[in-house]
């Protein structure tokens, strides 16, 4: 049994504790928003908070969360209102909107880390999550929306 | 008239300060023999006894094979992006150094990079002290000659502020020893473990000489 603190609620799950935790988060807990997308690290649809840095929650065992925060996109904000879900929204950024909760959860990171990032900043930080359809040039376009919105006062 | 020399002789100022610097310099030369042989690089490392530097260079030949190996050139770039692979491409998706060498924003080494390895293969290696050199002290392997390299590693300044001990001990750090366990798919260095560390002392106790190019 292992016990997590996800979205600021507390589960005991019974896994084993190498269960990726991305498993534990869509399989035990039912929280879906987070997705499989390659199972390896290399796509980043499946980007989590842990402790507030971002992990791939396909690589990362259920035993390494335990005793740490762990933030999906469910517990990103509570109503749905981060400047970047926002901007995302205002932005239009989503097609199949399948990356685009690892997409929001790096640059909720980035964000945090740094203010007002140049496109170069964006490139860096958000060069480890993948998007089929191409939503690149307004996935940029979000993130400097959400960093004005951040700095007029959002959360 | 007061006697000018109503107090002992030697309260005299001059005097004092006479043995005052006499004490400084003994304590001075003291320290300096304590750490000359401990201190990478400097005259007292040199000379000391046992030094032997055709048998240092000769390690040093073996330490370098390694050192040069994918396992640690990967993480010892010359630029500030890490290296991947048997080919030692640059890492896909480009993560960066950043200041302390742990990575920038959701790019850090711990994002994908676990306390230990990922089973299977194309997996993510892993150790809970993974990370690049930091940026003001890079310590890169790529792209370095014997000479280079081997200067490098001996110089205080450029080794990440290693003295003798540390070097020593440095290649009994489990991010070094992690380079023998990368997980599967990759190949080991060219020497085993054993044999490396056997070189390393070898290349330092010697005298940590340089080869000549």
């Amino acid at each position: 049994m292992i016990t997590l603190n996800i979205n600021k609620k507390t589960y005991n799950v019974d896994v084993d504790p190498n269960t990726p935790l991305l498993w534990v988060l869509r399989d035990h807990i039912n929280l879906v928003g987070t997705k499989y997308g390659c199972g390896v690290a290399q796509c980043g649809a499946c980007v989590v908070h842990l402790d507030g840095e971002a992990v791939r929650s396909c690589v990362t065992k259920a035993s390494r969360a335990a005793g740490k925060k762990v933030v999906t996109i469910e517990g990103l904000s509570e109503n749905n209102d981060h400047p970047l879900q926002k901007a995302w929204i205002e932005t239009d950024v989503a097609q199949c909107g399948y990356c685009q909760a690892g997409q929001i959860m790096s640059a909720a990171v980035l964000l945090r880390e740094n203010k007002n990032p140049t496109d170069e900043d964006i490139d860096v930080g958000m060069a480890g999550n993948i998007c089929r359809c191409g939503t690149y040039l307004r996935i940029r376009e979000a993130i400097h929306l959400a960093a004005e919105l951040q700095k007029k006062g959002g959360k | 008239m007061k006697q000018r020399f109503d107090k002992p002789h030697y309260f005299l100022p001059a005097r004092m300060m006479a043995v005052m610097i006499a004490i400084i310099l003994i304590i001075g030369v003291f320290s300096s023999a304590f750490t000359a042989e401990d201190t990478v690089g400097s005259a007292g490392w040199q000379q000391k006894k046992g030094n032997d530097s055709i048998a240092s260079v000769k390690a040093f030949a073996e330490v370098y094979k390694v050192l040069m190996s994918p396992r640690c050139m990967n993480c010892h770039p010359a630029g500030d992006v890490p290296l991947q692979g048997d080919d030692s491409h640059l890492h896909t998706m480009a993560p960066r150094r950043g200041s302390d060498g742990h990575g920038l924003y959701a790019m850090k080494c711990s994002n994908c990079h676990q306390p230990e390895n990922t089973p299977g293969p194309n997996r993510p290696p892993g150790n809970p002290k993974w990370a690049l050199p930091p940026s003001d002290m890079k310590m890169a392997f790529e792209g370095k000659k014997p000479r280079e390299l081997a200067l490098q590693i001996m110089d205080y300044k450029r080794n990440g502020h290693k003295n003798k001990a540390q070097l020593i001990a440095h290649a009994r750090d489990t991010l070094v020893k992690a380079g023998w366990n990368m997980g599967e798919g990759r190949k080991p260095p060219p020497l085993s473990y054993a044999e490396f560390v056997k070189a390393w002392d070898t290349w330092i106790e010697k005298g940590g000489y340089a080869p000549e190019k």
